[in-house]
């Protein structure tokens, strides 16, 4: 859902483009006080699977692909702001070495995807998990959902700025966009609880948004 | 907690090697059909928008995830123009060298983002052990 040249205009650009920025500098102060010795590797880990993971487009209806984006994963494992900083730094990276996504939408992608995909969606999280049973299952369905939200609310996003910039109407766009993302939605949300397992059956320590029944008010 | 320490970054490697084995290996096999706003620009007809943009960043070292020097060149049969296709190293390669180059951008963007206290509190304990 990378957004390329050409489909925003200099309005919507700019606009995107500072929200971005006041996103990622809070997140970069945020920073100070969440990073330690463990979440350092961590950080590292989570941003190049993100990265690997997103290349690795998988087929859905009608000669579409989608791809794993990794926004909820991003912000379930680092929490909402390293996270954001993760998403920011892949969709960076991506525009820069990888020609992905236009440098004036830069800002739009990391607001669709690293904030929208990434902060809003782990408050999302943190509701459903409080109004679910605590647990494992409950945890990884919580997490699928959040995943699933994440990617539908960043077409969403992307569907709306398209709109404003008058690249095409909104009627349009937002249905075409919400449908065809609840597809991929499903695949990020497999992928996201794939993943969490395992680190959860490897190295549960490291998962900072689950904790077992009994242990409150952490994370 | 200097083991703790030792065993995340232990873990982390092996994380960064799955994944550098999915960039490498399974993303040249990868689907290659419109992604899901490609797919509506293409249907809603806005997807020239961005093809007749000249891209703001145009020194992509690794562009649209290839090694330009490993990708064939081939003659396009319908408009007769000789087009760059990428090779399934091209691409693996382009992958791996992402991965592994994200993953220490962000350690090194860790570490300097890092608390200057924690990095003190990690002397005392390498001296106290």
């Amino acid at each position: 859902m990378h957004i390329p040249d050409g489909f925003l205009n200099t309005g919507v650009s700019v606009a995107t483009g500072i929200v971005a920025a006041g996103a990622v500098g809070y997140g970069l102060r945020k920073a100070r006080e969440e990073l330690d010795e463990k979440s350092v590797p961590l950080m590292a880990m989570v941003t190049s699977f993100i990265f690997a993971a997103q290349m690795l487009n998988f087929p859905v209806a009608g000669g579409t692909s989608g791809h794993f984006l990794g926004g909820a994963l991003a912000a379930l494992l680092l929490g909402p702001w390293l996270g954001c900083l993760v998403m920011a730094l892949v969709l960076l990276v991506q525009c820069l070495g990888f020609a992905d996504g236009g440098l004036t939408a830069l800002g739009a992608n990391i607001l669709n995807m690293g904030i929208i995909g990434t902060v809003l969606v782990y408050y999302i999280f943190r509701f459903l998990q409080r109004a679910l049973p605590s647990g494992r299952g409950s945890y990884l369905i919580s997490a699928a959902a959040a995943a699933w939200l994440s990617v539908v609310m960043a077409s969403g996003a992307c569907a709306v700025e398209l709109g404003i910039s008058g690249t095409t109407p909104m009627g349009v766009a937002l249905p075409a966009m919400l449908a065809i993302h609840a597809i991929i939605g499903i695949g990020e949300a497999i992928i996201t609880v794939a993943v969490l397992s395992l680190v959860m059956a490897v190295r549960p320590d490291l998962v900072r948004t689950y904790r077992p029944q009994g242990a409150e008010n952490l994370a | 907690m200097e083991k703790g320490k030792k065993s995340v970054t232990i873990f982390a490697l092996a994380g960064l090697a799955f994944a550098a084995a999915l960039a490498l290996l399974v993303s040249p096999f990868a689907s290659t059909h419109p992604d899901g706003l490609e797919r509506v620009a293409e249907d809603q007809g806005f997807i020239e928008k961005a093809e007749e943009t000249e891209p703001a960043w145009k020194n992509a070292p690794l562009p649209d995830y290839t090694v330009p020097g490993l990708n064939e060149k081939k003659v396009d049969e319908e408009t007769g123009k000789e087009v760059e296709e990428p090779t399934r190293w091209s691409t693996g390669l382009a992958g791996l060298l992402g991965t592994v180059g994200i993953f220490f951008v962000a350690w090194g963007l860790a570490v300097l983002l890092k608390k200057p206290e924690s990095r003190e509190e990690e002397k005392t304990e390498v001296v106290s052990t």
